[in-house]
């Protein structure tokens, strides 16, 4: 025997809540008065109404060209009666006329279906629900007015409702992303509250070994006379691991001067070339060595993955670098990379956070900055209050989605026990955070 | 000169990145409207900046062949593969091939190109190899847990090993699912975090090292 699911349960009690589904006894005694004076062929057949509380009304939150029905469900939803969904012009006012664009078995499209937030939704999360939109045939304009109607159909009877009338338009704002956008200000708040808060006091900053490690590559590089190679990585200024690669740049381009060691930069892509042009002009001014700033120490190579990773590759064989810095996203090239690297006996420090990486990183090189650590790293090297409040940050932000899991484990946990609903309300609150 | 070297850049980057922010929560075709022209507008910049590189490489690659440095030889190469390449190129209208004939173009590009691009990824499955034989030596007790933990996985995912210990399979499939997954979605918590706090501090000017370091 099939056990009764929670959202059976909810749709059950809400039809008799809502007098959709009444006592058995007086449908029943009906039922065999109906049976009784009809031919024998129909009595496999329950009866069928129109759908009910039909509602036809421009799609919330979308960017427009969409209207939505919902309608209440029905005691007889199940696979043998179906829905069909209508749509005409909007002078129509006989349902027949109307052109059916969806037909589906009335025990689907729930609206529990789609990815709707509780604080969107108007009606129970048990009612039917479709949405209207251009398709082959039908084109849904914004502001034009079409005429919608439901119609139950078992075997050859129709059952139609009223026929109503909507139009779509766009939306200025998605309210299922108001949990989003309050979390990220909130996570912004907390932010510039921690570098206020790091600007007053001395906060603790846990060792990073991979950044400890930078001093010492450079310094081997200066001993043995030898170059230091930077890479920042595949992807382009969008991507904010590429901005920390060129953020950590500055730092080691500074050290660099200091200890008068050639840096050479060899890129990927051509914009990401020139900031890192002026980020390490800009160091070896500040290390007042602006006499010893090179600027093909920053040159583009190539956009294309393997031309590349064979023109770094070579580098690295021809000039041996004593210190390799692998910053920023990686994808296939990391190994081909480091391994090379490996095999001149530079020191090797990587930072990505390219998790599908890591591995390779983490075999091969000496220090691995994994994932938020590369971010760290520009507080870590500055030590810059406002740089390490930033971190604090993060850390709480951590703290609270770490709270978030244990207590969303705990009511997921208890809402599949007790087949309650009330726990789904939490759970939506940190649904689809992207 | 401070105002456009420092503080124009900062307040385009705060009003750019205030307004894209706030794109992602905009459904309205104006928003996606703005999106796509400023990812054009992007793709403009980057097909100039594309200049700026070849430019860079020419002259890096002039320098060597100019002083004779080591392996210039390979800078001469470049130079032909480049202009070669262009002129071929240019030649072919762009085109790889014209009425099902191959062109100068495509041939250089199907029978040079792709089998360099191939023979590189192929190099992978040797590094692979070098690489995880030297990590894989149990000198400490982690290496030794990387080193049971690669044994069974490796077991697991090829129908050798699943068929002599049926169980690799299962627990291969559990390692994967349950331990790496955890963690790899702890490392993408931080990350995510990371990177939401480094767009706060470079949108409101407190990173601001990317336009050439200095506080002023």
């Amino acid at each position: 025997m099939k056990r009764e699911t929670g959202f059976d349960a909810a749709r059950r009690a809400y039809l008799v809540e809502h007098g959709y589904d009444r006592s058995v006894w007086p449908s029943l005694v009906t039922l065999v008065c109906v049976l009784s004076l009809l031919p024998s062929y129909t009595s496999a057949q329950a009866p069928i109404s129109a759908p009910q509380d039909v509602r036809v009304f421009d799609s919330p939150s979308d960017g427009g060209g969409s209207l939505t029905v919902q309608w209440a469900p029905a005691p007889w939803d199940g696979p043998d009666v179906r829905y069909q969904v209508l749509v005409g012009d909007a002078a129509a006012t006989d349902p027949v006329a109307l052109t059916i664009i969806a037909e589906f078995p009335s025990n689907t499209r729930y609206l529990k279906d789609t990815k709707t937030a509780w604080w969107t939704r108007k009606v129970d999360k048990t009612w039917h629900q479709a949405f209207i939109k251009s398709a082959k045939g039908l084109e849904v304009k914004d502001g034009t007015s079409y005429a919608v109607a439901v119609a139950t159909v078992q075997s050859d009877r129709r059952a139609f409702s009223q026929v109503l009338v909507a139009s779509p338009s766009p939306d200025w704002f998605n309210w299922n992303q108001l949990n989003n956008l309050i979390i990220a200000v909130s996570f912004g708040g907390l932010v510039f509250y921690s570098i206020s808060h790091a600007r007053r006091n001395e906060i603790f900053l846990r060792r990073i070994p991979g950044l400890d490690a930078v001093d010492e590559a450079i310094g081997r590089a200066t001993e043995l006379g030898k170059p230091i190679l930077y890479l920042t990585g595949a992807h382009d200024l969008h991507d904010p691991s590429t901005i920390a690669a060129a953020v950590i740049l500055g730092k080691v381009a500074k050290r660099a001067a200091l200890y008068e060691t050639e840096l050479i930069v060899p890129h990927r892509e051509p914009i990401t070339m020139a900031v890192c042009q002026e980020i390490t002009k800009q160091a070896y001014l500040e290390a007042g060595k602006p006499d010893l700033f090179k600027e093909d120490a920053n040159f583009f190579i190539t956009a294309d993955q393997f031309s590349y990773t064979a023109a770094v590759d070579g580098i690295m064989l021809r000039k041996r670098p004593a210190a390799n810095f692998f910053m920023g996203a990686y994808f296939a090239e990391s190994l081909l990379l480091t391994e090379t690297g490996a095999s001149t006996g530079a020191i090797q420090i990587a930072g990505t956070d390219s998790d599908h990486q890591l591995p390779f990183f983490v075999t091969t090189c000496d220090y691995t900055l994994i994932g938020e650590e590369l971010y760290a790293a520009s507080a870590y090297l500055s030590k810059e209050p406002v740089q390490i409040g930033t971190l604090r940050g993060q850390d709480i932000g951590k703290a609270v989605v770490l709270s978030a899991i244990g207590i969303g484990i705990v009511l997921a946990t208890v809402g599949v026990v007790t087949g309650a609903q009330w726990p789904q309300i939490f759970l939506d609150l940190v649904r689809d955070l992207k | 000169m401070i105002f456009l070297r420092r503080q124009l850049p900062l307040l385009i980057t705060l009003i750019t990145g205030l307004l894209f922010a706030a794109q992602y929560y905009v459904p309205h075709p104006a928003s996606e409207q703005m999106l796509t022209s400023a990812t054009k507008w992007l793709q403009i910049i980057g097909g100039f900046a594309l200049i700026l590189g070849v430019t860079s490489l020419f002259h890096q690659h002039a320098l060597k062949i100019k002083r004779q440095e080591a392996g210039w030889g390979y800078s001469l190469v470049l130079y032909a593969g480049m202009l070669g390449t262009i002129a071929v190129g240019l030649w072919a209208n762009g085109k790889e091939s014209v009425d099902g004939a191959m062109t100068a173009f495509g041939w250089i590009y199907n029978y040079m190109m792709v089998p360099l691009q191939g023979t590189m990824f192929a190099i992978l499955a040797f590094f692979i190899a070098s690489a995880a034989y030297r990590s894989f030596r149990a000198k400490s007790r982690e290496a030794a847990v990387l080193l049971v933990a690669a044994m069974i996985v490796m077991m697991g995912r090829v129908p050798l090993g699943e068929y002599l210990i049926p169980v690799s399979g299962d627990v291969s499939s559990w390692i994967l699912n349950v331990l790496n997954s955890s963690v790899r979605r702890a490392i993408l918590i931080g990350v995510s975090l990371g990177a939401v706090a480094l767009s706060f501090k470079i949108i409101f000017g407190v990173e601001r090292s990317y336009l050439g370091g200095g506080k002023e």
